[in-house]
């Protein structure tokens, strides 16, 4: 309680600060030759620095085209690596452009504290992870199970409201750290592991016999992860806003890194407008008309960014599922170009 | 003359009688009493209960030591380019430590982020560094005057430019986001202990001085520092002031953790510093006064060199507590060496259930390193200082 209350203290505080400096964001990082992108200090898939200390993940590549559309080189990108806890007020104080760190859009978040989401690059949602040995299918099968878990995180009561509304029995085993919490669960002291769907494929990679547990299908919570701006900077917001759209676009009409040079070339209505090759979307946003073309020679779209950091082409080996393209049995819709 | 004596004199009156001219040579004492099993009796078995200690003690050594061993050295894995290398199901064996998790990511523990074409710089400046600490530290290095120089004046400012690069130098600048790891650890503990000496000798001097004003600004200085956690320092440093700047106007987030780092240090110096100036006897206040030296005089030439000798413990203390601190800039984003290592572990392609256990291992045996060679230093430093009080 004590934490929420001066989460808002400094959201208010902040957001007083941040009405007089709305300039225009885009100016300033022209200005500056450099986009500042509040990032994940360190999590496997989304924002980690690999061992050349180069930032690789989804949020990282999502930072990378933003640059690529408005500096035009995707290596111009300063990130700043926040905890979980002064995520926000980074992003108000200006320290920040954009906050591209999985963070959760809810409705708290997006009206009360001088911010706003744009989209959603990542559909997560919190699951659990049991040793095969239990023969057990569903979290529904749970009852009376022991879970263990991080401290102090939604995730505890995201659990506590599942198992209540299901009307069954369940023992919290809770712990400090990340890597306590699957140490633990490894140890044997809990029948079940939960976090987020995306954390549990990574903290899988930790156990002793990875394949000798399975993640449930159940998704206990809705948790869409998605970068934000801060209010009142319209025109920042949008371009945000349809860079990511731009990539699922590009996926969708099959616009490929290896092959966006040659689809400069098509017929297709969609892909030229896509591409800027015919109208001037960019332009309308204060950018140039090929900023899809930089952003996909930056970073591909986004089936490739998902596949090269999350998916099977990295060791967590994270399937599309909700975030396939919404006419391949996902969500990710993006609205058109046109 | 004693009896024995005078009979061997009797003895070599007589001729033709055998006489021993030294006396025998001394016998060795008991093997019992003597050499090390003596030692074990009189120091480990002396009675019943030390014996049961002893037995004791030696168990949980070879409870610690064994794991330890084993897991440090001989289950562990010495080769290997990722993960696979250190799986127990891969390597057919339990795995202790995954050394090429280390060996891999070493790069990325001592620079951070810093440009791989650039690194030569930073290694210049170690090599710098460590000739500047070398000459400072050594009683008996040739020139200290001008090393003084070199490490304070020469060796700052080469140190700046090569690290943050300058453009009519040739040097590509590096902004300090990009710094991290041993660098950052380096940068932030050499600078907060440079600096916090001498803020701490006035700071304690002011606390104790005559003038009103001095003394109030010392004390709440001091007390304030004191009274707030470092970490709420750091965040208020680094997540609070640039609400209250324009944008634009914001120094370096680096250089605002290196001020906060320095006087929270000072603050911790100064009194220290204080309990040094308390021991000394009024005498030797007394004794410089009638010398006919003035304050500074008396404080730089009688009263700080002895009071500083008293308090070496204490300030390397100090230091030691400042260098381990410095992990706590995690917190605002700054990777020092210690969060390089956490976050390397969340790598995927290193992720195995030994991967943590091993960064940790490595970490814990840096810091140990770094804060032992200090302690032995000021050992070192106490004993050579200690031959004065001896005379």
């Amino acid at each position: 309680m004590k934490r929420t209350i001066l989460c808002l203290a400094l959201g208010t505080a902040a957001a007083f600060a941040a009405t007089t400096a709305s300039a225009a964001t885009l100016d300033t990082i022209k200005q500056k030759g450099m986009l500042t992108c509040g990032s994940n200090p360190g999590l496997a898939g989304f924002g980690i620095p690999d061992d050349k200390g180069n930032w690789t993940g989804l949020d990282v590549d999502l930072c990378r085209a933003i640059a690529a559309a408005v500096l035009n080189d995707p290596s111009k990108v300063k990130f700043l690596p926040l905890t979980a806890k002064d995520r926000f007020t980074a992003l108000q104080s200006g320290e920040v452009d954009v906050l591209v760190r999985n963070s959760t859009w809810t409705m708290q978040r997006d009206t009360q504290l001088g911010i706003t989401f744009t989209g959603v690059n990542y559909y997560d949602g919190q699951g659990f992870m049991v040793k095969k040995k239990l023969n057990v299918s569903s979290a529904l099968e749970l009852n009376g199970a022991s879970v263990c878990t991080q401290q102090g995180t939604t995730t505890e009561l995201n659990l506590a409201d599942f198992f209540h509304a299901n009307k069954m029995k369940y023992e919290v085993v809770a712990f400090q750290s990340a890597d306590e919490t699957i140490k633990a669960y490894d140890a044997g002291r809990c029948d079940a592991f939960t976090t987020d769907a995306s954390g549990l494929y990574s903290e899988r990679l930790k156990l002793k016999d990875p394949d000798e547990n399975i993640v449930l299908p159940e998704i206990i919570s809705k948790e869409p992860l998605g970068p934000a701006v801060r209010k009142g900077d319209d025109q920042w917001f949008s371009i945000v806003k349809w860079v990511g759209f731009a990539m699922v676009n590009a996926e969708e009409l099959g616009v490929t890194k290896a092959n966006v040079d040659e689809m400069l070339k098509s017929t297709n209505p969609e892909v030229k407008r896509l591409l800027g090759v015919d109208g001037n979307f960019g332009e309308s946003i204060g950018l140039t008309k090929d900023w899809v073309v930089r952003i996909i020679k930056a970073v591909g779209n986004y089936g490739e960014s998902f596949e090269r950091n999350v998916g099977q082409g990295s060791p967590l080996k994270i399937k599309r599922g909700l975030n396939a393209l919404w006419n391949k049995g996902g969500i990710q819709y993006a609205p058109p170009i046109r | 003359m004693t009896l024995a004596s005078e009979s061997v004199a009797n003895a070599t009156a007589q001729p033709g009688v055998y006489v021993r001219k030294e006396p025998s040579p001394d016998l060795p004492p008991p093997l019992l009493e003597s050499g090390w099993i003596a030692w074990v009796r009189n120091n480990l078995f002396s009675s019943i209960p030390n014996a049961v200690l002893t037995l004791l003690g030696l168990y949980a050594i070879y409870l610690v030591a064994v794991p330890v061993v084993n897991f440090l050295f001989i289950d562990a894995v010495w080769s290997g380019s990722n993960r696979d290398a250190c799986l127990a199901a891969n390597v057919g064996r339990p795995v202790g430590s995954c050394w090429p998790f280390v060996t891999n990511r070493i790069g990325y523990y001592i620079y951070g982020q810093y440009p791989l074409s650039e690194r030569w710089r930073v290694n210049l400046t170690f090599v710098m560094a460590a000739v500047g600490i070398a000459w400072m530290l050594w009683p008996r290095a040739p020139l200290r005057v001008w090393g003084a120089l070199y490490f304070f004046l020469v060796f700052p400012v080469s140190a700046f430019f090569l690290l943050l690069g300058a453009r009519w130098l040739g040097l590509p600048p590096v902004s300090t986001n990009l710094w991290g790891g041993v660098l950052v650890t380096m940068v932030l503990s050499l600078i907060g202990i440079v600096f916090s000496l001498p803020f701490g000798i006035l700071l304690a001097l002011g606390r104790r001085s005559r003038l009103p004003f001095v003394r109030f600004a010392s004390v709440v200085f001091i007390e304030f520092v004191r009274g707030v956690p470092l970490i709420t320092v750091l965040f208020m440093s680094n997540r609070m002031l640039p609400l209250f700047l324009s944008q634009g106007m914001q120094p370096d987030a680096l250089l605002r953790v290196i001020i906060g780092i320095a006087l929270f240090s000072a603050a911790y110096m100064a009194e220290v510093v204080r309990g040094g100036l308390q021991a000394m006897p009024r005498g030797q206040y007394e004794g410089a006064q009638s010398l006919g030296l003035g304050y500074w005089q008396s404080m730089v030439f009688i009263i700080l060199p002895q009071a500083l000798k008293l308090v070496i413990p204490g300030i390397v203390n100090t230091f030691i507590g400042l260098f381990k601190d410095t992990s706590l800039v995690t917190i605002v984003g700054i990777f020092d060496f210690l969060t390089t290592v956490q976050v390397s572990m969340n790598d995927p392609n290193w992720a195995t259930p030994v991967t943590s256990y091993t960064g940790y291992a490595f970490a814990a045996l840096f810091y140990f390193v770094c804060c032992y060679a200090m302690a032995l230093y000021s050992q070192s430093m106490e004993r050579r200082l200690a031959k004065a009080d001896k005379r």
